[in-house]
């Protein structure tokens, strides 16, 4: 039967990798949660650490979210086993799309979570352990400072499908007042579109 | 279990279109070709005009029921002086908040182009506030729009007081009646209503057809031009063949419609009961009486609606959902959210809309795969930790 997804989603969907069962007693060492119930996805990632190594060993997650959620971070939970903590920090989207041989255009912000929740879980552990000076906060950028749109909100609707100067104005709001911020903004959001898509 | 969306086309459809395959004639022409073509025409006019109780002329044949929706509407952002709608330009009409996309739609269009929209709201069961409704009816509204019956979760709606309530301030009454008729019995001299949209495809009639009411004396604002087809209503060679399947359509739903109301009320009151019983923390939407026989909206708590359908995809059950991951928008249902459900609720809903081909067989089998598609969701959900 014709799917909308890729045969690959579709076997991560219907049998994820590394789910959290809830009494299996999982000792972790740094724990992640992102996205909100309300927005309709919601993702918690564990990862277990050799600390010798700064090797991750084992991972689990759960999430509340879509058939790419689940799919992208089942992909990713056995990616990042055995994986660098640096290397796993900056794995991106497009990483994990490729194995899964592509997602529908509008679906692809959905898959962006698992790898949030990897990174706030990696932040975790080193706070847990002392390592302050390596949490990487993912500080946001304000772009248009008249409706106060940040660099992340364009990237957001970037992944969310937008594509031109126009789309992103009526998805942000971003450069409706004094329109100062067009020129950043234009480059921005094509430089999204690279990272994300091409 | 997904007729809301579409159905399938009854049989006596199918055969009425495959004979009516060679007949290719031009309603408009006068030699025998084109005049066979413009006596099934009239002859399908006379089948839904009857079934709603309209006549004949008040009937005009349009490309969907989005189509319908969207001509009623535009007769009140007519601006042409010499136009017999044109006075009512820069008025007021009203709609609410859990009308079908072509209308929340085109209302924004309208309010762009200087005629001013109000919303009434619903109660938690999706109907309209009246009250509400009685406070924003001033002298300068000119329509009022409100649906029948929900599409998603199946409220009808009490047109006849609606008529009323608006008639009674000088305003006109349009319904979309696209998920009622055929199901539901449907008439507009009863409903007291100036302008109704149905649609083909959603009572086993063809795609790419629709039909609308206008009473007599109605102002009238054609949407598409340049022709005198439809009483110079709708210009635009009649699609001939989807017209007779509509009028087909509804000659079976007029044979068929009451008994079938019985049996799918009866079907979804298994398919209710039979989730309340094998799944905790179920939450069912729209009015418990006053419903579609055949529509069940429920949401799941803690699973997430994309997923359950596609689950249930995968075993060849076939359903929507409120979620906002499968529509590609970033919000959930409008309709779940007008009705006071939280955002997580209206994420984890999915709507059974059952039809004459679902069987007691088929709501065993959901009521064997939906138990289990829900425990495995919930399995890997964050928010849901067992049954309270």
């Amino acid at each position: 039967m014709d799917w909308a997804y890729s045969e690959k989603v579709r076997d991560h969907f219907i049998n994820p990798r590394n789910i959290l069962i809830d009494d299996e007693g999982y000792e972790y060492d740094g724990k992640g949660i992102v996205g909100n119930i309300k927005c309709g996805d919601q993702m918690i990632f564990y990862i277990k650490v050799d600390k010798e190594k700064d090797v991750i060993t084992d991972c689990r997650w759960k999430t509340y979210g879509c058939a790419s959620a689940i799919a992208s971070t089942s992909v990713l939970s056995e990616k990042v086993k055995g994986m660098r903590i640096d290397e796993a920090y900056h794995l991106s989207p497009k990483d994990l799309m490729s194995e899964l041989d592509g997602l529908p255009e509008h679906k692809v912000h959905c898959s962006v979570l698992g790898d949030k929740a990897l990174r706030a879980a990696i932040n975790d552990y080193y706070e847990r352990n002392g390592m302050h000076d390596k949490i990487q906060k993912e500080e946001a950028r304000v772009i248009c400072q008249c409706m106060n749109v940040t660099d992340h909100e364009i990237e957001n609707a970037v992944l969310e499908g937008v594509r031109t100067y126009l789309e992103l104005q009526e998805h942000t709001k971003l450069g409706t007042v004094c329109g100062q911020c067009k020129d950043e903004a234009i480059r921005l959001m094509v430089e999204y579109t690279k990272k994300h898509f091409e | 279990m997904d007729n809301n969306a579409t159905t399938p086309l009854h049989p006596g459809v199918k055969k009425v279109l495959t004979e009516g395959l060679e007949m290719f004639g031009n309603a408009s022409s006068l030699h025998a070709a084109g005049r066979t073509a413009r006596k099934h025409i009239e002859e399908a006019r006379e089948q839904v005009a009857s079934f709603i109780n309209a006549s004949r002329e008040e009937v005009i044949f349009v490309g969907s029921g989005s189509e319908a929706n969207n001509t009623v509407l535009n007769i009140f952002a007519c601006k042409c002086p010499s136009c017999d709608a044109g006075s009512m330009a820069g008025k007021k009409i009203i709609t609410s908040t859990v009308e079908h996309p072509c209308i929340l739609r085109t209302s924004e269009c309208l309010m762009e182009r200087g005629t001013q929209v109000s919303y009434v709201g619903v109660d938690n069961y999706g109907k309209v506030d009246m009250a509400q409704l009685d406070n924003m009816l001033n002298e300068k509204t000119c329509l009022v729009s409100i649906m029948m019956a929900n599409n998603e979760i199946g409220t009808i709606m009490d047109i006849k007081k609606i008529s009323a309530i608006a008639h009674a301030k000088g305003a006109l009454v349009h319904t979309d009646a696209v998920q009622a008729v055929g199901k539901i019995p449907v008439d507009v001299k009863e409903l007291d209503v100036d302008f109704l949209s149905l649609s083909g495809h959603k009572i086993y009639g063809p795609k790419g057809i629709g039909a609308l009411y206008v009473k007599k004396g109605a102002p009238f604002c054609p949407m598409i031009r340049g022709g005198h087809q439809e009483q110079g209503r709708r210009a635009g060679t009649e699609n001939t063949l989807a017209i007779i399947g509509l009028g087909k359509a509804v000659a079976e739903a007029r044979d068929e419609m009451s008994e079938e109301a019985v049996r799918l009320a009866r079907l979804k009151e298994r398919l209710r009961k039979g989730i309340e019983d094998s799944i905790p923390d179920v939450h069912f939407n729209g009015h418990p009486e006053d419903c579609l026989p055949g529509t069940l909206n429920v949401s799941f708590d803690g699973a997430e609606g994309e997923s359950i359908l596609l689950y249930l995809d995968l075993e060849g059950i076939f359903v929507s959902t409120g979620s906002a991951c499968a529509s590609g928008s970033l919000d959930p249902s409008h309709v779940l959210l007008a009705t006071g459900l939280s955002a997580e609720k209206a994420h984890g809903s999915v709507r059974f809309s059952l039809g004459r081909e679902n069987t007691d067989k088929d709501v065993d089998y959901v009521l064997e795969k939906v138990p289990l598609a829900i425990k495995k969701i919930r399995s890997m959900s964050t928010v849901y930790n067992g049954s309270k």
